[in-house]
């Protein structure tokens, strides 16, 4: 990746219309591969259930930390933002 | 949205491949797997620095808000760490390595297959198509409880492309390039927090 990125700044500004192709590409075939091991795993095809729950609930978790901070942080900028037009 | 929809469909074929005995991924796939994951990395990097450039923009900002991506990682772990606590067959570790893919649901789940496994790297590719669901499906919601920060935060990596257009209807235009900002230091962060948590 650190290659990529030094080789990345090295074409920047160049058009790399192909690059998402590719990136895209990849990823199709690491899922593909990932849903060929999960397919071929009895006890995950069994339990897709259950860790779909799962997912759902440390996305929910991980989305309402974030949206907690984030709520905080508004409201420390609205209020430096406030107190410096006064 | 069509991207997500043709990954699930690969994801979904795959399954189906592996089920019906089509292919096997112990004869020769683990290193196909390695090599595709190495590739994409170096993809994922030249894209990544040929983009510097666009975060130029960013001295329009207030400073304060260029906090939200550590706002958005932090507070996305600690939800993942409390939650950690409830599910005693994952480690800690575990559920903050799913957490820690804020979204980059393609990536995040190729990560912790190679490290932990499949059964982890599909509760990672559910959690994070989740995540990029429920803010689109949310963001109204999250604007009304908690300010017009919270749908770039709930999107995490994806707050720059997948769900920028619902975060500039529902928090304002003048959170785009914020969000953008966003989503590129949260999707930057993705693969060493990722590696990291697989590695505890």
């Amino acid at each position: 990746m650190a290659a990529g990125i030094g080789l990345g700044w090295l074409l920047r500004g160049k058009k790399l219309p192909f690059l998402g192709k590719i990136t895209n590409f990849l990823i199709w075939v690491l899922l593909f591969l990932l849903g060929v091991e999960v397919g071929g795993d009895e006890r995950i095809v069994n339990g897709i259930a259950t860790l779909g729950v799962e997912a759902l609930v440390v996305a929910t978790a991980g989305v309402a930390g974030s949206c907690l901070l984030a709520w905080g942080l508004w409201r420390w900028a609205r209020s430096r933002k406030e107190a410096a037009q006064r | 949205m069509k991207g997500s929809i043709i990954i699930v469909g690969f994801f979904i074929l795959g399954i189906i491949a592996g089920r019906l005995g089509w292919l096997s991924i112990d004869a020769a796939g683990f290193d196909i797997s390695f090599t595709a994951l190495a590739l994409l990395m170096l993809c994922v990097g030249i894209g990544v620095g040929s983009d510097l450039g666009a975060l130029r923009n960013l001295r329009t900002l207030d400073s304060r808000l260029l906090l939200l991506p550590l706002v958005t990682i932090f507070g996305t772990l600690a939800g993942c760490a409390v939650l950690g606590f409830f599910m005693p067959w994952r480690t800690i570790p575990e559920t903050l390595a799913v957490g820690s893919g804020f979204g980059y649901y393609s990536l995040s789940s190729i990560f912790i297959t190679q490290y932990k496994g499949p059964e982890l790297g599909t509760v990672a590719l559910l959690a994070n198509i989740s995540r990029e669901i429920i803010t689109l499906l949310g963001a109204p919601l999250l604007l009304k409880l908690s300010g017009p920060l919270a749908p770039i935060s709930s999107g995490g990596a994806t707050s720059m492309d997948t769900t920028l257009p619902i975060i500039s209807n529902v928090s304002g235009k003048e959170f785009v390039i914020l969000s953008i900002y966003h989503g590129f230091t949260v999707d930057f962060s993705v693969p060493f927090l990722v590696t990291f948590f697989c590695s505890l």
